[in-house]
């Protein structure tokens, strides 16, 4: 009875249990700190079990609908309703689940690794209470079947991720960073909310599927669609609209970085919900216009991200910009299957190859990235600088550190056996035939990211031991876990490449695509 | 002529507004002043809301007044109210970093306090 009642109402515990979490910390925080250790541990861990859970339901049985206030979970036409849904819905297909289960990994590990990380700074109630609400943010972005939700989650994940980032005020520059990622994303979800109401004043509907099976695509539309895209765009960190990453990576603790770039990937999902399931398919979308839109922004982001990583000399600026250059990859993958979704034969032949390839990539920089985040971290924990010229030798006294590094180098390189491989090669072999000149801009991306990390690498772990580290340890085992953690599942992805892509990325390709598929579950066939 | 005018009122009042707004943020070097463009803006997108949610004699949905069961769906009303407590939430955390970065550079104009570069 527990059991099933559980199972049903795993959508609504997604977002219960983080919230209760996040504001029940200060009041457990202020018994000791070893009963916030534990009640934080214990949170993350039930909110990434939920979300597993969640995420196997899906791939196993199909999407899952949840309605909130009705009287039975899957009621989403009440009778009175003339037959349109009128409560906030929860619909769960492959893609969500998917980035569910992307941000349930690294939350956990994120969480874990915070624990010692963080555990000699002041404030931590309101850290733990801000990172929880931004998992609740990404989590509910990702989950949620209904528009103004989104909005309201992305608002949730926007205003935590600032907090987060200005958190450490650090004299001053990150709350510059905290500001300027805060009225960024004000803007946008302003735009967005324009868009919202543009839509629902012609339509009367909010929830997605509803708008989708309604939309005529008239100049309102095309201006939500506007309004809906550039925010979006922004909030993932896609060139020109990318100025907010490096400050914003670069100033926020590690840890929160690595969680910065699961939000941003939440932005990236509600882009690709927009103009798949909300617009794709209407008669008078034209494919091959966005499909260009999105894979000039990736190839853009691709290469001014890699070319502007290469000077660098803050380890996590760097990082940030090669987290822009990445985005661009998963843009490309996707901006293919856009453009020829109303061919056919090319879906079939490589476009969907390629968004697979592009959607991979979601998951597998999400753990890499994260990784090299907190290896970024564990190098300031110990240091206390950031600056690459100044650090050196690290390697004989932070061997675990570095072997994390360089997990994480290869494989954003892609570099065989690590995951980064396995989506690079979908996306240059499926892109090749679309354009065999994307194609090499992608793989001299790849290079320039091998030779930016070879750098790094070379000038944090070679050379002598220095005498200002000679006090460097290798991290506590807790830190060590978290990386860990990630560390497996990139290697996981790299080696069996083929099981993941069975068994979660090609459903979830197949959810993006099918557009009648996500309409029908919410109003049933016809 | 008048009355097309007269009904776009609102829409007419929202755009001026949110250029205002707009302009704020773009040429003001203040960022307590940036950050009153935003909550102007702010407030153009729920005028524009509420305005969308007007009928012209419609009736209030509260059930135990209304003369019929036609009564106007409070959707946006109920939109704009989460809108308004999200934009306290926005303005009071923005106002709060204005505050720090007050106490810690000695100023509030954007254009001294750029020590983000690249």
């Amino acid at each position: 009875m527990t059991i099933s009642s559980i199972a049903q109402h795993l959508p609504a515990l997604l977002i219960a249990v983080p919230l209760l979490t996040a504001f029940l910390t200060p009041l457990i925080g202020g018994v000791n700190r070893t009963l916030r250790m534990l009640w934080v541990a214990l949170g993350i861990s039930a909110t990434s079990a939920i979300g597993l859970a969640l995420a196997w339901k899906v791939f196993t049985t199909g999407t899952v609908l949840y309605v909130f206030g009705a009287a039975a979970v899957g009621q989403v036409l009440p009778m009175d309703s003339g037959g349109i849904p009128i409560r906030i819905i929860f619909e769960v297909d492959a893609f969500s689940a998917l980035m569910i289960v992307i941000a349930s990994i690294s939350a956990f590990a994120i969480t874990m690794y915070s624990l010692v990380s963080e555990s000699e700074c002041s404030g931590q109630d309101g850290f733990y209470a801000l990172l929880f609400l931004l998992v609740v943010g990404i989590m509910g972005m990702v989950a949620t079947g209904d528009l103004f939700n989104f909005f309201v989650f992305l608002e949730i994940s926007s205003l935590a991720g600032a907090a987060l980032v200005a958190y450490r005020v650090d004299k001053g520059v990150a709350v510059e960073a905290g500001l300027k990622y805060a009225l960024l994303s004000t803007l946008g979800a302003l735009c967005v909310l324009i868009a919202i109401g543009l839509l629902f004043a012609q339509y009367n509907a909010l929830n997605l599927a509803t708008l989708a099976s309604r939309l005529q695509f008239t100049t309102l539309d095309k201006i939500a669609l506007a309004l809906l895209i550039v925010p979006l765009a922004m909030k993932c960190g896609a060139v020109p609209m990318h100025f907010w990453t490096p400050d914003t990576y670069a100033t926020a603790p590690s840890s929160i970085t690595a969680l910065l770039v699961v939000s941003s990937q939440a932005s990236l999902y509600g882009l690709f919900r927009v103009l798949f399931s909300l617009y794709g398919h209407l008669v008078q979308f034209n494919y091959a216009t966005f499909g260009w839109f999105v894979i000039i922004l990736g190839v853009l982001s691709m290469f001014v991200g890699v070319t502007m990583a290469i000077p660098q000399k803050d380890v996590k600026r760097l990082m940030a910009y090669h987290a822009v250059s990445q985005t661009g990859y998963m843009l490309l993958g996707v901006g293919v299957g856009l453009a020829v979704l109303g061919n056919r034969s090319a879906l079939n032949a490589y476009g969907l190859t390629a968004m697979a390839g592009g959607i991979f990539h979601i998951i597998n920089h999400a753990m890499y990235k994260g990784l090299l985040f907190l290896t970024a971290g564990a190098i300031f924990y110990r240091t206390g600088t950031r600056n690459l010229n100044k650090l050196g030798g690290l390697g004989h006294t932070m061997p675990w550190t570095m072997v994390f590094f360089m997990i994480g180098a290869l494989a954003i390189a892609g570099i065989p056996p690590f995951n980064g491989f396995a989506s690079k090669l979908m996306i240059y072999e499926s892109v090749f035939r679309f354009s065999p000149f994307l194609s090499i801009v992608a793989m001299v991306v790849s290079i320039l990211t091998l030779a930016s990390f070879v750098k790094v690498f070379h000038s944090i772990f070679m050379g002598p031991r220095r005498e200002e580290f000679a006090a460097a340890r290798e991290v506590p085992a807790a830190m060590i876990f978290g990386m860990a953690l990630l560390a497996v599942v990139v290697m996981l992805f790299g080696l069996f490449p083929q099981t993941f892509i069975d068994g979660m990325i090609t459903p979830a390709v197949t959810a993006l695509v099918d557009r009648g598929a996500y309409i029908s579950a919410i109003l049933g066939g016809h | 002529m008048l009355s097309k005018i007269l009904i776009n009122f609102p829409l007419i009042a929202v755009v001026l507004i949110a250029m205002m707004g707009l302009s704020a943020m773009v040429f003001k070097r203040n960022i307590v002043k940036i950050l009153m463009g935003v909550t102007i803006l702010e407030s153009a997108v729920n005028l524009f809301l509420v305005a969308t949610g007007y009928r012209e004699g419609g009736i209030a949905p509260i059930f135990t007044n209304a003369p019929s069961t036609h009564m106007v769906l409070p959707t946006v009303q109920a939109l704009t109210l989460t809108s308004i407590v999200i934009g306290v939430a926005t303005s009071a955390m923005m106002l709060s970093f204005a505050m720090i970065i007050y106490k810690k550079y000695g100023t509030v104009d954007v254009r001294k306090i750029r020590k983000l570069k690249g």
